[in-house]
């Protein structure tokens, strides 16, 4: 995974950098939490897995792992993994004209119209995964 | 010299297609799973669900991707908070991951009632 980067024989300065830099500026503060939001995103998942694992069980066990999901610890997490996850799916989204663009015809298709398909769609398919997953 | 790392594509691309399957999907099951009544997600629904393979498939995409999406965004949040990992320890590490959690999503997922 080696970046490219030339290697030079002799010494050459680097400018030390604090590991504390994204937090001088409000962009780079977003930025980082905007990467750790990835983080929380595979915490919740994987205990999603051990959820789904757990079905395999029982329904005692799966009874009690939910009763465990309700305590205020997980509570908490769930609170801070979901405004991270919103928070990255905005992001993602509000990108989406620069990432992918449209064109029909000689019109290039502009990118609000792109992102505000792009949430339309996420709030589609959020209803979708509800209807599907309760009952 | 410079030294190209030609897999990288590949991991951009199940970065990018995690990216995609976040966004769409974890919000609303972060609410399912921790905000909703145990009933409306309750064990018998979820076998019933689990034993349609289109929900199978999905499952495991659902936990999958996003993993290699959230390895590839801290392999390179790490580097810039300054984490100096010699070679690519760092990627093989947290890829490494991913593909670990993969299996065992496919192997849970496959295994299921």
């Amino acid at each position: 995974m080696k970046q490219p980067e030339p290697e030079y024989t002799y010494p050459t300065y680097h400018r030390p950098i604090p590991a504390t830099w994204w937090l001088r500026d409000r962009k780079y503060f977003l930025f980082m939490m905007r990467e750790l939001s990835s983080f929380f995103i595979a915490v919740f998942l994987l205990i999603y897995l051990y959820g789904l694992s757990l079905l395999s069980k029982g329904q005692a066990a799966y009874g009690q792992f939910q009763e465990t999901l309700r305590s205020g610890g997980f509570t908490l997490f769930f609170v801070v993994a979901f405004i991270f996850a919103v928070y990255h799916s905005w992001t993602w989204w509000s990108i989406m004209g620069k990432v992918q663009v449209v064109r029909l015809g000689d019109h290039k298709v502009p990118e609000r119209v792109i992102t505000a398909v792009a949430l339309a769609g996420w709030v589609v398919a959020s209803a979708v995964v509800l209807f599907v997953f309760t009952r | 010299m410079y030294e190209v790392n030609k897999t990288e594509p590949f991991w951009w691309g199940l970065f990018s297609l995690g990216g995609v399957v976040a966004a769409l999907f974890v919000p609303i099951h972060i609410i399912m799973v921790g905000f909703l009544s145990a009933e409306a997600v309750g064990y018998h629904q979820m076998v019933a669900l689990v034993g349609n393979p289109l929900i199978k498939l999905y499952l495991f995409t659902l936990v999958s991707l996003p993993l290699f999406h959230a390895a590839h965004r801290l392999r390179f949040a790490l580097k810039d908070l300054g984490l100096k990992v010699a070679g690519g320890l760092l990627g093989v590490f947290l890829y490494g991951g991913a593909v670990f959690g993969t299996m065992v999503a496919a192997y849970i997922v496959a295994t299921l009632p």
